[in-house]
C-alpha cells in the first residue's frame, strides 16, 4: 500500500530542482516570474514585495507609493515603543532575532501598531469615502470580535495623545495625494480636518499608512503584516546602535512605586 | 511557595489554596504533547534543526500558541463566553437564545469541536481530578456541559474540548478572562522543549526537509517580467 504523498500548496512560489539534487533550487518563479533569471537587476524591492502579496506586478505609480510608504515607515525613531523594545535587545546583547521579535511584539498592538493598521483598513473597507459612515463608525461602534488582543481604545488611524496633526503625517499624506490624486489618500487629505473632528483626535501616520495600503489593494490582514515588516529596518538599526553604545549609556529609569507592597498587605 | 502559586499571585494578586493550585497545575500537565507535527511545536523543532537557540524557538512557538483555531484564542473566547453567558442566565436569559445570538454575530464559539480530531482525551482525567478535589461543582462547568448538550444535538462534532473545560474550571476558581489568558501562556511549553531537543540532536536540516517537488504550485503560469 503506497503512502499518500502530502504536499505544501502555494500560489506564490514554484521551484525547479537542480538535476543532481532535488533539494537544490535551479530556478524559482514568483507568481510565474523568473526571480533569478529575469527579475534580478530589473525589479526593485517594492515591486517584489507587491508581487509577493498581490500576485501581480505593480504599476509604476503603485510601486512608487509602496516605495514612499517604505521610506516613511522604515524608522519610527528611538522614542517609539517597538524600537525601544528592539534596543532593549541590542543593549543587553540578546540575539538579533530577539531584538526583532521584541519590535514585532510591541509593534503589533492597537496603539500605533500593526493591529491599528488592520482596524483602520477595515474602516476603509466599511466606510470608504463616506464621511457620514466614518462618523457613525465612531459614534456607534459595533462590538469588536472577542480575541486575544485587548479591545481598541481609540478610533484606529488617529493619535489619542495628539494635539494637532504632526508635520510628518501631513508631509507623507501630501506626497501620497500628489502621487495618486484619485486615491483614498487624496480624499483623506481633503477631508482630514472633518475626520479629525469626528474622531476627536488628529490623524496619525498609521491612518495614512492604512489609506495607502488600502489604495494599493492590500487586504487588512496583508496591511497588518506589511506594516510589521516595513517597521523593522529602524528597529534593527537602533538595536545595533545601542549595542555599540553599551548599557551604561542606555537609561535605566528611576523607579517610582505607585503602591508600596507593605501598604497593600495592610 | 510553588512556582504555580507564585505565577498566579503575579497574575491575580491573590493567593490560591492547595486544591485549586493542584488543579491548575494539572491543567498544564495534561496537555503539552511533544508532537512536532503540531504547528506551534513544529516551530520549536524547526528552530532545532536550523540550529537556532532554544529560547528563540520556544518563544516563537509560544507566540504561535495565541492562535485562532487552537491554543489560546479558543480558550479566551470560551471563558469570555462562559462568564458573559452565566451572568446573562442569572438575569433571566435563556441558553439557546444566547447561543443563537453568539453564533449569529459571526463569533466562533471557542472550546467546542477540534480541528484535527473530534474527541478530546484530556477531558476525562481533568474532570476526574476536579471531582476528586471537590472542584467540579461550579456553575461555569455546569454551563459548559449544558452548552455542549445543545451543540451536539445539532452537530455531533461540536463536543466540548479541553479549551472550554479549562475555561470553565478557571472561571469557577474566580479567574477573569484576562487572568486566564495569562495563566495559559506556558500551557504547551513542556511539549515544545522535547521537539526542539530532538531536532537539535539529529543532523542539521534533517527535520522535515522538503524537496522542490514537495510544494504543489497552484499559481499563475510562467510569464515575462517587463516594465509596467
Amino acid at each position: 500500500m503506497s503512502e499518500e504523498v502530502q504536499h505544501l500548496q502555494s500560489r506564490i512560489w514554484q521551484e525547479e530542482p537542480e538535476a543532481d539534487n532535488p533539494f537544490a533550487c535551479r530556478a524559482a518563479y514568483c507568481h510565474g516570474y523568473d526571480v533569478y533569471g529575469e527579475m534580478l537587476g530589473r525589479a526593485g524591492w517594492a515591486e517584489m514585495v507587491y508581487l509577493l502579496f498581490r500576485g501581480e506586478a505593480p504599476t509604476r505609480t503603485q510601486a512608487a507609493v509602496l516605495e514612499l510608504l517604505a521610506v516613511a515607515l522604515a524608522s519610527a525613531g528611538p522614542r517609539d515603543a517597538a524600537v525601544h523594545a528592539a534596543m532593549c535587545g541590542g543593549v543587553g546583547g540578546s540575539p538579533a532575532a530577539a531584538a526583532l521579535i521584541a519590535a514585532l511584539a510591541v509593534g503589533a498592538g492597537s496603539l500605533g501598531g500593526a493591529r491599528e493598521v488592520r482596524l483602520a483598513m477595515e474602516g476603509w473597507q466599511a466606510c470608504g469615502r463616506d464621511l457620514a459612515a466614518w462618523r457613525r463608525r465612531w459614534t456607534e461602534p459595533s462590538a469588536e470580535p472577542i480575541g486575544i488582543f485587548p479591545p481598541a481604545e481609540h478610533p484606529a488611524g488617529f493619535d489619542p495623545h495628539g494635539v494637532s496633526t504632526a508635520t510628518p503625517v501631513r508631509q507623507v499624506l501630501a506626497h501620497l495625494a500628489a502621487l495618486t490624486p484619485d486615491s483614498r489618500g487624496a480624499w483623506l487629505e481633503l477631508h482630514r480636518a472633518e475626520l479629525e473632528g469626528a474622531a476627536g483626535h488628529p490623524l496619525s501616520l498609521v491612518g495614512v499608512a492604512a489609506a495607502a495600503l488600502t489604495d494599493l489593494g492590500f487586504s487588512p490582514v496583508q496591511g497588518e503584516m506589511l506594516f510589521l515588516l516595513l517597521r523593522l529596518p529602524g528597529a534593527a538599526a537602533h538595536a545595533l546602535e545601542q549595542a555599540e553604545y553599551g548599557h551604561k549609556k542606555f537609561p535605566f529609569y528611576r523607579l517610582e512605586l505607585e503602591d508600596g507592597p507593605t501598604e497593600k498587605v495592610r | 511557595m510553588s512556582w504555580m502559586e507564585r505565577y498566579l499571585l503575579a497574575i491575580t494578586g491573590r493567593r490560591f489554596a492547595p486544591r485549586p493550585l493542584r488543579l491548575l497545575e494539572a491543567i498544564w500537565c495534561y496537555t503539552s504533547y511533544p508532537d512536532a507535527r503540531i504547528w506551534n511545536n513544529r516551530v520549536s523543532a524547526l528552530a532545532g534543526t536550523t540550529r537556532s537557540t532554544g529560547n528563540l524557538g520556544l518563544s516563537a512557538a509560544l507566540a504561535l500558541s495565541e492562535a485562532d483555531i487552537y491554543g489560546l484564542g479558543p480558550c479566551v473566547r470560551a471563558i469570555e463566553f462562559l462568564i458573559r453567558t452565566r451572568v446573562e442566565l442569572a438575569g433571566g436569559g435563556e441558553l439557546a437564545a444566547c447561543l443563537r445570538r453568539e453564533r449569529s454575530q459571526g463569533r466562533t464559539l471557542g472550546g467546542y469541536g477540534r480541528p484535527l480530531c473530534a474527541a478530546d482525551e484530556r477531558i476525562a482525567p481533568t474532570v476526574d481530578l476536579a471531582r476528586s478535589l471537590g472542584l467540579a461543582g461550579g456553575p461555569h462547568l455546569a454551563l459548559a456541559y449544558a452548552v455542549e448538550a445543545l451543540l451536539i444535538a445539532e452537530r455531533p462534532a461540536l463536543r466540548m474540548n479541553y479549551g472550554a473545560l479549562i475555561a470553565a474550571l478557571a472561571a469557577d476558581l474566580g479567574l477573569t478572562s484576562h487572568e486566564h489568558h495569562l495563566f495559559l501562556i506556558p500551557l504547551f511549553l513542556a511539549g515544545m522543549a522535547p521537539c526542539y531537543l530532538e531536532a537539535a540532536a539529529h543532523p542539521a536540516g534533517a527535520f522535515l526537509p522538503l524537496p522542490c517537488h514537495g510544494v504543489a504550485y497552484r499559481g499563475a503560469p510562467r510569464r515575462t517580467w517587463g516594465p509596467a
